[in-house]
């Protein structure tokens, strides 16, 4: 394949992710406004924190991924922006009651209060300054940690892989101890929570009465996450993004190349803890409140998982995986905490629906990876049965008890589940969802996979030759 | 061709099971006798409308223990009162479970499967951080939500849809610097906080300051999340000479702290706030001479006839047992749970509909007389209240004892 | 002086303890460059199995069983969660790592309910004992000399026997040693069960002094112990345990001050000291792939 196809395709890729980017955006606007709030608030809620987890995880991968950095600090650095961003947009007349413990603020400005004053107070102007005013902040918030980062970048990026992880690991939980300190209590408020300044919620757009008439707290989460992963993707496509993957492969041949190591590794930490900050002030936007005891190093541990499961080197990868991840967890495998699961016919059908899309998927991705990898192995397809057997389990437990309760099912298992789910993608599918390719190029491989199939794969070798081929060409 | 044999039969077999189990999900509506054994939670028999309500409790993480307890004092009053008249329609309760986790990020998640899943009130949550993330939730779907052992005054500051039947930290932490000025007659305590946690932070915080208002002095510490190692804190106490201490700490960190407080054979009194009363933490100081006093929202003995019957609940499911801990003692946060669900169904009796702005206005209304008191909603929606028990552990017998009660001296 | 030496106490006992983890850790990072971060959670399994195994048996029976128990799942992790990914990337490996610790916290906050578990006490351990008007368990007093006694045992274990000198190879040059005819795959499940029988004898000394188990309660003292691996020169078992006794030392020092809050802090501001001014370690051998 010839260099000017590919770079057509790859632009081709880019329009019609950018295409694909604008229909969400606009679906989330149509269907915040079209649907039932109260019945679907979970979706909202839980797409909300996907995205908000998306930049986080595209952030890490930024780091981990393309720059080959392992740097576990990355709750600190969202802690970092969280509050940054809690503090300057508290309004004024909320800080006696958010600093009760303290007596007030140290700190008595808020920006959306000044541009909403600026603009005249109420009304359009008001809204705009309101809205004006959280993307200072957020701003703000996404530059103390880069400057946090940069701060502390001289001394630990001079560490290697594991040294670096723990020493980064270990900086994260002396934020936190700072951040708790009775002491600065009069700007971090201590131990308690930052609350009352503005989120999501406040970019609906209401009339006079205070009805809402449009919905935007889900694109407005949606459209801020989205603009910076297409930040960090324009990064990573230009020559500093080359730098950074070189750094990766190998380190000695990137300094031969005349590329600076310690200012790349830098740049790298100082823009993913920028991204990190400003995800930091999104999830104290999505939390409506701040509290340094939620950035624990339970958390980085999730981002990194997310970013594993997606494919390390993937932004699309992250992003995907960012959504799954949150959407099991907190959301589709909830059922996995109540023994009466089966109380009501719909949570019943769920249950088996789950379960064999589970069946089907499995099954689609060994015959996929057979494929692939050209070898026949049976023993393989027999996991793809296991959802039936977890089934038939249980019917043979109803039958034989009667009871609708399912065994084992108690609040805990779900995230049991959960981490076995995690170890087997660790393990059997290292590479993760998409290894370290992007969406479009998935997406071909899987319409390709398809259209082999439909075919009766008579030309599977062949194919697979070709494909083989193509792989090689865009790497 | 493989591959689509074993496509075909994975879709096969899946849908094969399915269909027969289909007559399993259609039995369960009405299933109200097969089930009954496990069953504190499935709907009876009959085709009446179901009013659901939310229970927002942590059974995992830090607070886990005292979210399960909570969460049995709900159980056991809705196997007492199923179902209730609403206008002229008599309707069967149920009762949703969101785990929280203990976690603030988590906990917007939690809310929302509630509202999603349509309750018209909402009960909980054990732990202010996780009510404080999860309040403008309720707010903006405009769903009452009652606490029932949050005591962050925040809580409720500021959202006209969180309720509480409980008291707040500011109350809390005066009752206790009384207790120790005036019936331990100490003048220096110390007291002891995990970082981070603003449920201590706050009951220390105004503790400090109404002891200090009565003369006294005290010594400000703190602990980091996940320590285990108290020695060197209570050590600490001990050279300072202190007459009292207090730790208001969650139940996991308090039972360490009894443990290596009874290993040092420690005969400084502890004060502990409503965290600290539960099982687990009574069992630590078994065998020692540890004088723990806490203060909390019911004593045991308040009430016979309850606890008598409570107690039966408990012991008749083993899965309840656990979740208490063990064994069979009443802890104060299940009867705030049981007074809660009771508050609920007064409110939406008075409400005439599940709707749940209706619910929300009716809770202004109610005025019920608890087991654990007289309950109506004041500012803020705060349960009014002016007095809390006090309850001492008895080491040698695995009980508390009845310390009375304590109220704000002005 | 009653609080100096209270302090001084503890800080032995708590670095006694950190290092019977830490040798788990060095042990392990020596041969496989990996941080095994399911390492302090299994020792927080191994306090929760002897909290069940105590309530239906007699302690002579439970307490080897324990161990036995421990050895088994150190050695069954190892083969499940790493040796299948012994050519990957050190990260995936790592990762693997974090997957294990974050699966067996889970499963032990189900199986627990999230419920506090109360630590049986054992004879003799559990009993006090008054040294310059501190009471502390005997476990304490114990730790130090019992954690002497099994370094030399397996110094003497790494030096003087066969499967010592093939650890010892594997940890010198991994492929050069699978070249020479040593099984690799024994040597690595060799080392997991000594670490694990190692934490498996920590967690009694820990928990009878500290009694409550919840499935966190490995995180910490985990991580710890690996700072105290990283000070001491990782791949060093003699530093390891001097770390250990430093970092518990010093952590009690600050938790006795007016700083308290800062005392877990403290302890990584030692290792970020530490790694950019000695690397190394104190004790570590110069390697190229550190810095």
């Amino acid at each position: 394949m010839s260099a000017v196809t590919l770079e057509k395709k790859t632009k081709k890729g880019s329009f019609l992710a950018l295409i694909g980017v604008l229909v969400v955006l606009g679906l989330t606007i149509v269907l915040e406004n079209t649907l039932d709030p109260n019945a679907n608030i979970i979706v909202f809620t839980a797409l909300k924190k996907g995205a908000v987890y998306a930049l986080v995880a595209v952030s890490m991968n930024l780091l981990n991924g393309f720059t080959g950095l392992f740097s576990l600090g990355q709750a600190g650095f969202m802690l970092l922006g969280g509050y940054a961003y809690a503090i300057f947009t508290i309004p004024s007349d909320m800080r006696e009651s958010v600093y009760y413990l303290f007596d007030g603020s140290a700190i008595n400005f808020s920006f959306p209060e000044f541009f909403t004053n600026l603009f005249g107070g109420g009304g359009v102007g008001g809204a705009v300054g309101m809205v004006l005013g959280v993307l200072i902040a957020i701003i703000i918030a996404g530059l103390v940690a880069a400057f946090v980062a940069w701060l502390i970048g001289l001394p630990v990026l001079k560490l290697k892989s594991d040294y670096l992880a723990i020493a980064t690991l270990g900086f994260a939980e002396i934020i936190r101890a700072v951040f708790q300190w009775n002491n600065l209590g009069r700007i971090t408020n201590g131990a308690n929570a930052l609350k009352n300044f503005p989120t999501f919620t406040n970019f609906n757009i209401t009339n006079a009465d205070g009805q809402i008439v449009l919905r935007l707290s889900t694109f407005a989460c949606f459209a801020i996450a989205a603009l910076c992963i297409w930040l960090i993707v324009l990064l990573i496509n230009s020559s500093y993004g080359r730098a950074f993957k070189a750094i990766r492969e190998d380190e000695i041949a990137a300094e031969a190349m005349g590329i600076n190591l310690a200012k790349h590794k830098r740049m790298s930490f100082i823009i993913s803890s920028f991204f990190a900050g400003v995800g930091g002030a999104l999830l104290a936007m999505f939390m409506n409140q701040v509290q340094a005891k939620t950035f624990t190093s339970t958390m980085t541990y999730e981002i990194l998982l997310i970013v594993v499961l997606g494919g390390i080197g993937s932004v699309s990868g992250s992003t995907i995986a960012a959504f799954l991840y949150v959407l099991c967890s907190e959301w589709w495998l909830r059922f996995l905490d109540v023994p009466a699961v089966f109380k009501s016919t719909g949570r019943y059908w769920t249950f088996i629906a789950v379960l064999a899309v589970a069946a089907v998927l499995i099954t689609l991705l060994l015959v996929w990876r057979r494929r692939k990898g050209g070898a026949k192995k049976p023993k393989e397809l027999w996991s793809a049965f296991l959802p039936g057997a977890v089934i038939l389990a249980y019917d043979i437990y109803y039958l034989s008890t009667g009871s609708t309760d399912v065994p084992f099912l108690n609040s805990g298992f779900r995230m049991v589940v959960f981490s076995v789910i995690i170890m087997v993608v660790v393990l059997f599918f290292r590479r993760g969802l998409f290894g370290d390719r992007e969406l479009p190029h998935v997406l071909r491989q899987i319409g390709a996979f398809f259209k082999r199939l439909a075919s009766g794969g008579k030309k599977t070798a062949a194919a697979a030759a070709a494909k083989g081929k193509e792989d090689g060409a865009n790497e | 061709m493989k591959k689509f044999l074993a496509l075909l039969l994975a879709l096969v077999m899946v849908f094969a099971l399915a269909a027969c189990g289909e007559p399993a999900g259609e039995e369960t509506t009405p299933a109200g006798e097969e089930t009954t054994p496990a069953g504190e939670e499935t709907a009876p028999a009959g085709d009446m409308p179901t009013v659901k309500i939310g229970v927002f409790e942590p059974l995992t993480g830090d607070s886990g223990a005292g979210g399960k307890q909570e969460m049995l004092g709900m159980q056991y009053a809705h196997s007492l009162q199923p179902t209730v008249m609403i206008g002229d329609t008599e309707y069967a309760v149920e009762l949703v479970p969101a785990d929280n986790a203990s976690d603030s990020s988590k906990a917007p998640t939690a809310a929302s499967t509630l509202v999603s899943e349509g309750v018209s009130i909402v009960l909980g949550t054990y732990g202010s951080s996780s009510a404080i993330a999860a309040g403008p939730i309720f707010e903006q779907a405009q769903i009452p939500a009652i606490g029932v052992t949050c005591t962050n005054p925040q809580v409720t500051v500021g959202n006209e849809f969180y309720f509480r039947t409980c008291f707040i930290d500011p109350f809390q932490g005066t009752v206790l610097a009384n207790y120790a000025s005036e019936q331990l007659g100490a003048t220096k305590v110390y007291t002891l906080g995990e970082a981070g946690n603003d449920y201590d932070t706050g009951v220390i915080n105004y503790f400090t300051e109404a002891f200090e208002g009565l003369g006294g002095t005290t010594v400000a510490d703190t602990f980091q999340t996940n320590n285990s190692d108290f020695t060197s804190y209570l050590n600490k106490a001990v050279s300072e000479g202190v007459d009292a201490i207090l730790t208001p700490v969650s139940i996991a960190y308090s039972t360490q702290i009894m443990a290596q407080a009874k290993a040092m054979n420690l005969e400084i009194p502890i004060l502990g706030s409503d965290t600290l009363d539960n099982n687990t933490v009574l069992e630590a100081t078994q065998g020692s001479s540890i004088q723990l006093i806490v203060t909390t929202f019911y004593n045991e003995g308040g009430d016979p006839e309850f606890d008598a019957n409570f107690k039966e609940w408990i012991n008749s499911d083993p899965e309840n047992l656990t979740n208490n801990g063990g064994n069979d003692m009443i802890a104060a946060v299940s009867v705030m749970g049981f007074d809660a669900y009771n508050v609920a169904l007064e409110a939406l009796k008075l409400a005439g509909s599940t709707d749940s702005v209706a619910v929300k206005d009716a809770l202004w209304d109610v005025d019920y007389e608890g087991i654990t008191g007289h309950i109506t909603f004041g500012e803020n929606g705060d349960a009014v209240r002016d007095l809390a028990y006090i309850k001492i552990a008895d080491t040698a017998n695995n009980t508390w004892t009845n310390g009375g009660t304590q109220t704000v001296a002005e | 002086m009653q609080f100096a030496v209270s302090i001084l106490l503890s800080g032995i006992s708590v670095g006694g303890q950190y290092a019977l983890i830490a040798i788990g850790y060095t042990m392990v990072y020596g041969i496989l460059r990996l941080i095994n971060f399911a390492h302090g959670d299994v020792f927080m399994v191994a306090g929760l199995v002897l909290v069940y195994m105590s309530a239906s048996m007699p302690l002579y029976i439970s307490i080897p069983l324990m161990i036995v128990f421990i050895v088994a799942l150190g050695f069954c992790i190892e083969r499940v969660a790493y040796k299948p990914l012994r050519s990957a990337p050190r990260m995936s490996v790592m990762i693997s790592a974090i997957g294990v610790s974050f699966l067996i916290q889970n499963f032990a906050t189900y199986y627990t309910g999230g419920l506090p578990q109360t630590y049986p006490s054992l004879p003799f351990l559990s009993d006090t004992v008054t040294i310059y008007g501190t009471s502390v368990r005997w476990a304490v007093i114990i730790t130090p000399f019992l954690v002497v006694a099994l370094i030399v045992a397996l110094t003497v274990l790494i030096n003087k026997t066969k499967i010592g000198l093939a650890m010892r190879a594997a940890a010198r040059d991994f492929e050069t040693c699978q070249l020479m005819g040593i099984r690799i795959n024994s040597v690595i499940s060799f080392t997991f069960i000594i670490g694990s029988a190692l934490a498996a004898i920590g967690s009694l000394l820990y928990f009878t002094n500290y009694q409550s188990i919840v499935p966190l309660s490995g995180a910490m003292p985990g991580l710890k112990a690996f700072v105290a691996a990283v000070f001491g020169g990782i791949g060093s078992i003699p530093g390891a345990v001097i770390g250990a006794f430093i970092i518990g030392i010093c952590e009690n020092i600050v938790k006795g001050t007016s700083l308290s809050i800062f005392s877990d802090a403290f302890t990584f501001v030692l290792l970020i000291v530490i790694l950019v001014v000695k690397p190394t370690g104190l004790f570590g051998e110069k390697a190229t792939d550190k810095v």
